[in-house]
This record gives C-alpha cells, sequence and structure tokens, in this order.
C-alpha cells in the first residue's frame, strides 16, 4: 500500500471518531420513560411483570396506566412479555435461581403444586381474604382448584379456557350434516369424512399437530382422557401403549391423516384459527377463546360459527382446563404493591373497566361466574359463553379420564418433568402426523421416554 | 554481531540475554489487555460449567443432594442415543450448509466479478440474509415462506404441480440446511468477492494473452489464490454455523421426532425444559472438547492457516 | 489492485448474449436471495388479516399501521425506541471495547508475533467453542452475584468477550499487511506503541479496521439468547421486543414483519454502506 493511499485513509479517522460520539450521545439524550430503574424513588415503588404474549395480556398492559397506576399514584408497573415457552423458562429460571427479576409472574396451573413446594411463590388466601371487594368465592370452582395446592391459593386468574368444538355452519347447510347436541368423536369422525372436500380444499376438520406440550398435546389428550387412556396409572406405570391410549392415538392421528388440514404437523391455534375462519375447514376442536376471535366482527365467518361440547367417548365432558394466572415471587421485595396489582388485575373491576373500554365481548374470559352473570356479556358473547361455562365447570381435573391419575391434570401431567418428556413425546405424535414415522413406533419410543423419565425422578417406588 | 536474517521480523542486534527477556515482556504486553479480559469474561463461567457437570443439580429440586463429585452426568451423556443423534446432526448441519454456502459464494461471487448491470446494488441485496436477525427470519421462513397451507413457496410452486408440501415437516432436514446455507452464503461471497478482486490484474491478462482459456486460468492461477478466502470462510463459517440454534428452536422443535435436534437445541432442551443443570453442563464440556479436538485436527493438518508461511513478508 | 471499471480485452470479445445471460442469471440468483427479507419487509405494510391469508397477497391495500405501532407504541405500551436506545448503546459500546482490546493484541501476533502466536489464535477461538445454551445458568447466577442481572454493562461485557475472537483473528491478517520498515522507521523515530498505533497503523489498516468493527456490529445487534435470558427491562435490546409478539393464541405476523424490518434497519443500512469497505477489508486481512 503506498503512502499515498495512507493520507486518503487518514481522513477516515476522525469522520469514524465522530460518528461513534454522536451515536453515543444521541443514544443518551434520547429519553426513554421506559428505562426508569426498579429501585424506589421518592415512596414509588415499581413492580415487573412478566406476561406471556396473548391479545389479552396485550389489553391489560394498555389498560394498566389508566386504570391501576392512576389510583395507585406509587406504583409503577413494568411489563415483560416474551412468547410463551421462553417465558415459562425465564421464569422458572428467575424463580429457581433466585435473580429476583420479577416480583409478578403469569404461570399455568401446571406448575402450581412443584413451585408451591419449593416455596417460589406465596400463597395467598390471607391476602385475597383480607381484600373484601374481591370476591375470591366468585372464581370458578374448577379454575380455583386448579390454582390451589393443599387447600392454598397461589395464583389469581387472569383468563381461563376449556376446549370445546366449532363448526362452520354454512359448510354444514350446505352438505346436509347437522351436528349433533352432545357430540361423540366417532359421530365427529363420520361428519368429517363427509365434509372433507380436497378438490374445494377444505378439510373435515382443523385439529392441532405442532409439536408441543401445550400443542399438539392438549387436543389429543383430551382424546386420550374420554377414550378411557392414560398417561400412568396411579403407581406411576406409563400407559401409553395400552390399548385403550394406542386406540385413541391412533383416531386421532389417522383423522388428522385422512380428513384434516394438509400440514397438519406445523399447525396449532393460530393455524388451525386462520384456517377455520377462510373457510378452509368444516369444524375446528380448538380452546374456547378462539370463538371469541372467530364470531367477531372482522372475522369472514362471523355469525355462521356453530358450537358444541368436546367430544365424548367414555366420559360425561372431555374439555381440557387451562388459565394463565398471576402468581407473586416469594423473593419480591414489592409485596404489598405486587398483591395490589394481581388484585386488581383479576378483580371483577378490571373486567368491568376493560368492557367500558373495549366492550364486552373483548373481557378475560373463564374466571368468574359474576362475567358470565352479566346480562351485557351475555348479549356480546351469548353464543359461546355459556357453552364455555359449561366446559369449564364440568372438568374434573384430578380424574378427568376414566381411571384414577397419580397426579390432577387434564392435558398434561403435573409434574415438572412433564415439559420435558411431554415435549418429547409430541415430538413423536408430530411424526406419526407427518407419517415419519408409524403410531405403534411412536407410542412405543414414547412409553419408554415416558417411564424413563418419572423412573430417573424418583416417582415410580 | 548477528547477521541479519531471512526472517525480516527478527531484531537486527542480538541483545543480552536480560534485556532479551525484558524485550519479550515488552512484546507479551499489548496482547495482556485482551487476554486478560476474555480469560475472566469466559473462563469463570466456563469453570463453573464443568463444576457444575460434576454434580446433580436439578433446578427443580434445589434442595436435593449434590452428590458432589459425581461422573453421573458424563456416564449419562455417554449412554445417550438422543446425544449420538443430536451429535450426528449436528456435524450434518454444519458440514453440508458450510459445503453448500462456500460452493454456492463461489459461484455468485465470480458472477458478481463481472460487470454486471447494477453490481453495488446487487451486492447490498445479496448481503441482506446475512444482516437480518435470524430468529425474525425463522419466523418468517416458518409461517410465511414455507407454511403448507399459507406459504409462498407452495403458493409459487403450485402451476408446477407440487401441491400442499410439508417441507417442515416432511422434509425438515432440507429446510434446516437450506435456512442455514441462505444466512451464510452471504458471508462467503464477501470473503470469496474480496480474494477475487485482490487478484494480481497483469497475470491473470497474460495468462489470457497466451491463450489460456478462462477454465484453465481459473483453476491453475485463481483458485490456489482463494485458498486462504476459502478456508478463512470455511472456519468462521463452522464456528458459528455449528451453534445453530434459532432456526431449530423455532422452525422444526427439533421434530419430527429427534430428527433435527443437534447439540445446542439437545442442551436447551435438558437446560430448559428439563432444568438438569447438572446434566447440560456435563454435555457443553463435551461439545467443546469435542470440537476443539477437531479443530486442532483440521488447523494442524488440512488447513494452513498455521503454518510458517503465513509469517513471511517480502 | 483492480477495480474493474472498465472492461478487459476478454470481456469485450465475449458475446453480448453470454454476457447478457449471465447478468440475467446473476440478477435473478441475487433476487432469490433477497426475496424472504423484501417479503418480510411488504408483510409489515399488511393488516393482520391480510397477512394471514390461504393464498400470499403480493397485492393489497397498504397500510402503515404496523410500522406506526412498532414505532410509536400504542398507549401503555412502548414502541421499538427503548429498546431501540438499549440496543445502540449496547452495540457501539462494545464494539469500541473490542477494537480497543484487539488491536494491540493483533499487534503482538502479527507485527512483532509473540512466540507461542499459534497458541494463543487458538485459546481465542477456543473461547467460541463452548455452547451458550450450557453456560446461561453459571452466567446467570455470576451475573445475579455481581448484581449487575439486567443492565446494560453486562450484555456490553458479554458481547466483548464473544466478538474479539474474530475481531483478534482479523484484525492481525490486516496488521500482516503493513509492511515491517514502517513500523521499524516509526521505532528509530522514538515512537512507542501507543504513538505506533495511532500515527501510523490505524491509518494504515482503516477498512479493515471497518470491517472488523461492522462484524462485530452485525452479531452485537442480533444476538438474541444472552439479551433474553440476562436482562428484563433496563437492558433488554431490540431482539427481545421481537420475541414479545410470538402470540400462540394471537396473530402476530404483520407487526411482527414490522418490527423485524424496523430492527433490521440501523444494521442494514450501516451494512449497505460499508459494503466496499467490507470487501476490501476482508480481502486485505484474508490473503495471510
Amino acid at each position: 500500500m503506498s503512502l499515498t493511499s495512507t493520507a486518503r485513509h487518514h481522513r477516515g479517522w476522525p469522520t469514524a471518531a465522530a460518528a461513534t460520539a454522536l451515536l453515543v450521545a444521541t443514544a443518551s439524550a434520547c429519553s426513554n420513560p421506559n428505562s426508569s430503574s426498579s429501585s424506589s424513588s421518592g415512596g414509588a415503588q415499581t413492580i415487573t411483570v412478566a406476561v406471556t404474549a396473548n391479545p389479552l395480556m396485550t389489553t391489560i398492559e394498555n389498560l394498566t396506566a389508566g386504570g391501576f397506576e392512576a389510583s395507585h399514584p406509587n406504583i409503577k408497573v413494568k411489563f415483560v412479555t416474551y412468547d410463551e415457552n421462553t417465558e415459562r423458562a425465564d421464569v422458572e429460571k428467575d424463580v429457581a435461581a433466585h435473580g429476583g427479576q420479577y416480583d409478578v409472574v403469569m404461570i399455568g396451573p401446571n406448575d402450581i403444586t412443584s413451585w408451591a413446594n419449593n416455596g417460589w411463590i406465596d400463597g395467598l388466601n390471607t391476602e385475597v381474604g383480607q381484600d373484601a371487594s374481591y370476591d375470591v368465592n366468585d372464581l370458578l370452582p374448577s379454575i380455583k382448584a386448579a390454582l390451589s395446592s393443599k387447600g392454598q391459593l397461589y395464583a389469581l386468574p387472569f383468563y381461563g379456557e376449556s376446549s370445546f368444538m366449532m363448526y362452520n355452519k354454512k359448510i354444514f347447510a350446505a352438505d346436509g350434516l347437522t351436528m349433533p347436541a352432545n357430540p361423540t368423536w366417532a359421530q365427529i369422525a363420520a361428519l368429517a369424512a363427509k365434509a372433507n372436500n380436497t378438490s374445494k380444499n377444505v378439510a373435515g376438520i382443523c385439529l392441532r399437530g405442532l409439536t408441543g406440550w401445550g400443542d399438539n398435546l392438549a387436543s389429543l389428550d383430551t382424546v386420550i382422557n374420554t377414550m378411557g387412556g392414560a398417561w400412568f396409572d396411579k403407581n406411576w406405570n406409563a400407559k401409553l401403549t395400552s390399548p385403550a391410549t394406542e386406540a385413541a392415538v391412533n383416531f386421532y392421528v389417522n383423522l388428522v391423516k385422512q380428513y384434516g388440514e394438509p400440514g397438519a404437523g406445523n399447525d396449532s391455534f393460530n393455524q388451525c384459527l386462520n384456517i377455520f375462519e377462510q373457510g378452509q375447514a368444516a369444524m375446528w376442536y380448538d380452546a374456547t377463546v378462539g370463538a371469541s376471535t372467530v364470531d367477531a366482527s372482522g372475522s369472514p365467518i362471523a355469525g355462521n360459527v356453530g358450537f358444541a361440547p368436546a367430544p365424548v367417548d367414555l366420559t360425561k365432558s372431555s374439555g381440557w382446563l387451562w388459565t394463565w394466572a398471576l402468581a407473586l415471587e416469594s423473593s419480591s421485595k414489592h409485596q404489598s404493591a405486587a398483591e395490589q396489582f394481581m388484585n386488581w388485575a383479576t378483580s371483577k373491576q378490571y373486567i368491568a373497566y376493560d368492557a367500558s373500554k373495549n366492550g364486552w365481548a373483548a373481557v378475560p374470559p373463564g374466571t368468574r361466574t359474576s362475567t358470565y352473570q352479566n346480562a351485557e356479556y351475555q348479549k356480546a358473547a351469548g353464543a359461546f359463553a355459556n357453552l364455555t361455562l359449561q366446559e369449564i365447570n364440568s372438568v374434573n381435573i384430578n380424574q378427568p379420564g376414566v381411571a384414577p391419575q397419580p397426579v390432577p391434570g387434564v392435558q398434561y401431567v403435573g409434574i415438572p418433568e412433564f415439559e420435558n418428556f411431554g415435549q418429547q413425546v409430541s415430538a413423536q405424535i408430530t411424526a406419526a402426523i407427518d407419517g415419519q414415522e408409524s403410531v405403534s413406533q411412536a407410542l412405543n419410543t414414547s412409553q419408554t421416554i415416558a417411564q424413563q423419565a418419572v423412573n430417573n425422578a424418583g416417582y415410580k417406588s | 554481531m548477528t547477521v541479519l536474517t531471512t526472517a525480516p521480523r527478527k531484531l537486527a542486534l542480538a541483545p543480552p540475554r536480560s534485556r532479551r527477556r525484558g524485550a519479550a515482556w515488552l512484546k507479551r504486553l499489548p496482547l495482556l489487555p485482551a487476554m486478560v479480559f476474555t480469560i475472566v469474561v469466559t473462563q469463570i463461567p466456563f469453570v463453573l460449567t464443568l463444576w457444575y457437570s460434576f454434580q446433580r443439580y436439578n433446578l427443580n429440586y434445589p434442595n436435593r443432594p449434590r452428590q458432589f463429585p459425581t461422573v453421573a452426568n458424563y456416564r449419562a451423556v455417554f449412554s445417550d442415543p438422543v446425544f449420538r443423534t443430536a451429535a450426528l446432526n449436528t456435524l450434518e448441519f454444519t458440514a453440508v450448509p458450510v459445503i453448500a454456502s462456500v460452493l454456492l459464494g463461489l459461484g455468485i461471487a465470480i458472477l458478481l466479478n463481472r460487470r454486471v448491470f447494477g453490481r453495488g446494488l446487487l451486492r447490498t441485496l445479496i448481503i441482506s440474509p446475512f444482516l437480518v436477525m435470524s430468529a425474525a427470519a425463522a419466523l418468517i421462513w416458518k409461517y410465511s415462506i414455507l407454511d403448507t397451507t399459507f406459504g409462498v413457496l407452495n403458493y409459487v410452486l403450485r402451476p408446477f404441480g407440487v401441491h400442499d408440501a410439508n417441507w417442515i415437516g416432511v422434509h425438515s432436514q432440507l429446510t434446516i440446511i437450506t435456512f442455514l446455507t441462505w444466512q451464510w452464503t452471504p458471508f462467503m461471497v464477501l470473503i470469496i468477492l474480496a480474494g477475487l478482486q485482490s487478484q494480481n490484474e497483469e497475470i491473470l491478462e497474460a495468462a489470457r494473452v497466451d491463450g489460456a482459456g478462462p477454465w484453465r486460468i481459473f483453476r491453475a492461477l485463481t483458485l490456489p489464490h482463494l485458498r486462504m478466502y476459502l478456508e478463512l470462510g470455511i472456519l468462521l463459517g463452522s464456528i458459528y454455523i455449528v451453534q445453530a440454534f434459532d432456526s431449530i428452536y423455532l422452525i422444526t422443535q427439533g421434530g419430527p421426532a429427534t430428527d433435527t435436534t443437534n447439540l445446542p437445541y439437545y442442551i436447551y432442551q435438558v437446560a430448559f425444559q428439563a432444568y438438569d443443570i447438572g446434566r447440560a453442563s456435563a454435555m457443553s464440556v463435551v461439545v467443546v472438547v469435542g470440537t476443539i479436538l477437531i479443530a486442532t485436527l483440521a488447523l494442524r493438518t488440512i488447513s494452513s492457516i498455521f503454518s510458517d508461511d503465513t509469517l513471511s513478508r517480502g | 489492485m483492480s477495480s474493474r471499471t472498465t472492461l478487459t480485452l476478454a470481456e469485450r470479445r465475449s458475446k453480448l448474449p453470454v454476457r447478457l445471460g449471465l447478468g440475467l442469471l446473476t440478477w435473478f440468483i441475487v433476487l432469490v436471495f433477497f426475496f424472504p427479507v423484501f417479503w418480510m419487509a411488504l408483510t409489515g405494510f399488511k393488516t393482520e388479516p391480510a397477512a394471514n391469508t390461504p393464498t400470499p397477497k403480493f397485492i393489497f391495500s397498504p397500510t402503515l399501521y404496523e410500522y406506526q405501532s412498532v414505532w410509536w407504541g400504542t398507549p401503555g405500551t412502548a414502541g421499538l425506541r427503548g429498546y431501540l436506545e438499549h440496543s445502540i448503546v449496547i452495540t457501539v459500546l462494545s464494539t469500541i471495547v473490542v477494537i480497543a482490546l484487539a488491536l494491540p493484541a493483533a499487534y503482538a501476533l502479527a507485527i512483532r508475533p509473540i512466540r507461542k502466536w499459534r497458541d494463543v489464535l487458538f485459546f481465542f477461538i477456543s473461547t467460541k467453542m463452548l455452547p451458550i445454551v450450557g453456560a446461561i445458568i453459571p452466567l446467570f447466577i455470576i451475573a445475579r452475584d455481581l448484581n449487575i442481572l439486567d443492565t446494560q454493562r453486562l450484555l456490553i461485557l458479554l458481547y466483548s468477550a464473544m466478538n474479539l475472537p474474530i475481531a483478534v483473528w482479523m484484525l492481525r491478517s490486516f496488521l500482516l499487511e503493513v509492511p515491517i520498515s514502517v513500523i521499524e522507521a516509526a521505532q528509530v523515530d522514538g515512537a512507542r506503541l501507543p504513538r505506533q498505533l495511532r500515527s501510523v497503523v490505524i491509518p494504515l489498516i482503516m477498512p479493515g479496521l471497518a470491517a472488523a468493527a461492522l462484524l462485530c456490529f452485525i452479531f452485537s445487534w442480533n444476538e438474541f439468547f444472552l439479551a433474553v435470558n440476562l436482562t428484563t427491562t433496563n437492558g433488554a435490546t431490540v431482539p427481545i421486543y421481537l420475541v414479545g409478539f410470538v402470540a400462540p393464541e394471537g396473530q402476530f405476523l404483520a407487526h411482527l414483519s414490522a418490527a423485524a424490518t424496523v430492527a433490521c434497519l440501523p444494521v442494514l443500512i450501516a451494512g449497505w454502506a460499508a459494503q466496499d469497505k467490507l470487501v476490501r477489508g476482508l480481502s486485505m486481512g484474508a490473503v495471510k
């Protein structure tokens, strides 16, 4: 390189330095109202709340400033939103390694028992008892039971769901089909066969196939339960290769492969929602919250959606039970502030406030009886509200299936190990749905995985 | 008085022993800040990982006895068939994308080295896959491009008779390999393009004047010149691609079954779904040792980066 | 060095159809690579229902809603700006730290190489062999004990350590190009190392330096795993903002696309502006 080019490049140096300085100056000059430190300043406390990504959570983030902070001037709320899987991992890491990053965390019923046993979250009976307006007995009984352990409530439900069957009335009418009042899975399969129309890109039914213990296993487990199958018996023997379980899984996988949407192995709630909304599936079995989207204005099939209870076989009901609930980290340094926020977020007052801003159809469902007794809510969501309530109330979280099970839980096994072996089994099911292996291969592998996991963890004595 | 040696960097005079030792330390001094910084920030976590690997530590059961020291984790790792599968998958998901992106990068670099209309724009467009955030790109590929029903790819291929192909479920390994190749080809293009542009034009022209055809010139002149660039691309690319995580976590979830589970994803599952920190640490240590062995082998035998030739300068 | 602004004799001689064909081929290949990025930017202009239709829409009525809500946020929820600020500070500062540490280190490995230069180089690259996923819990615990969880300085430290090996490798190669005579001339003049670096070495390798800095910038900007695990609000970077949208029960594709496109812009612009420098820089470095 010649010396003249050296001189040329010399020019670049001050420019680079100036650019850097400008960037840093700009960065620090930009004021960001959201980056206040989490320590108290002048009596004000900041609490950090971890939530999962969900339209209902977005709503409460929007409403917290006006609905909570305005009336609680010494409390500021900061939300941290991640997708479901990341949030769960991040929160557990924080509670287990005592990071102290969060005050309030959003968890599901599957973590309640083990977290309570580890002392990671606080019991809430006392504090909700002291809040006169909270009305803890207004909470739906099965939801409350799911969030309790040994008589103590550990989390307050933000929204709750079960599962049911949705169907496209227009397609049914065109094909001359009728949905029974209390369908069985056999009847659903027959309807799917008749409604399936590949040339018109209409699938008989849309079902979840995506890998994920909260994805395809949610639907599949309810089918297993109602057909007499199980994950484990009371002595922690894995039952994934029992005749009943195998029959149930065969039924589900074959139904999806024959009359389900193409590429089902990649589909969960969102994908089936799209497919169903676009009229490309005659039926959709999924979470009750799906109803508030497909039957709302803006949906191409609004007004044309019919609802039926979750299909059964040997049991009287078969809907799943899930709730996203707010729990208080034991290591939180702002317990009182956190409790105030949690109580507000899950209260009748919040629901009414949300309704006043966004209409009754969009309020968080599945938590309180009073919501379902409200005339406005009935008017806005009547088509599916009562069925949702019925499904949630008819869930027996201790024995959703035919046989007794070792721990409570409907569509999951309520032990911490399930996140791992459930995920692995779920991947096997996806492989079966994608045609990469047979159902019996998938179940044999799953049986080994599940049994080894509980053996290693010391459940099986 | 010693004579000037052929290696121009050696000092002309040989100073007395004490001064030479002082001079040696002076030589090392500029290196110290970087070394100390790296050792502190990387080795402390590594030592902690090593320590955990000899304990039974599960985040879900913080009060269980740690049984330190124990080799139970390592025994579990080596008898784990999924670990073996993950290791093989990792090899596959590193070797194939690296080779493919180097070959593609070579072809594209050659094309971009010619005088082509809008070459500046083309060069900026070709590096865009490398600049986009990996997780965002993975989500777009999963939901917008490869989706069976809603994806653009199937839409574009429909007139060619492809009907609702399930890329992610049925061709899962191809999906991951394609995604990684797409991401890293631009990086290779840049490196190889630099090599092509730094060729000595006069030699090339002389060869052409002598009647050598373009293929002969490429084989005899260009490729040897490019060797260093290709090796650098392969080295850097491999270091990053072997750790590929976002695409597997977001697009295939390691499946179907364990078809696309690689080592980073498997370690993630053990650490953040099973919360078995002891076993995850042991797996990480095994991965480090294995990578060091492979890298040592490659760098000291095949590659010329570490040879003394690199030190000679005219 | 060739910059190829004029056609060589050979190129003038080659037939026009061949040139045209190869030109079209080049455009086709580049556009295929660019398409996913283009598709992502395009989806950001759609409404959520339009982004989730069974037949992908190339023609649609565009809206700025998603891009606007990404930038400004919606009432109560922060837009991208706060995260952008964190990302800029963290990325710029870590890049500065990396260059400041790597340059003298590369000097010691190239211009007056210590005896164990191979081992040192190998050590640096070996620090990148530990899977980050396996070291996160140790990192979390160390950061917790040092009370630097969810701070920007934690990420600056970690990103610097993450990028230092690559910078050392690259800068060493660039420094090998510097003629030893220039260094010795400066030494004879009495210049010690800092002065040598400032007035002689840096100007000579400026393109290479810019190249290494740009790569560090790119890798820090897009880094996701450490950021999501070790920060919540005060250190939250742009990649974390994106993850907050992936809702299992809600449509997010348009919003995610808009957010991802805006998140890419600083890097894209920097990359585009510097791609000339990058090529020249890498060419200087990679020869040895």
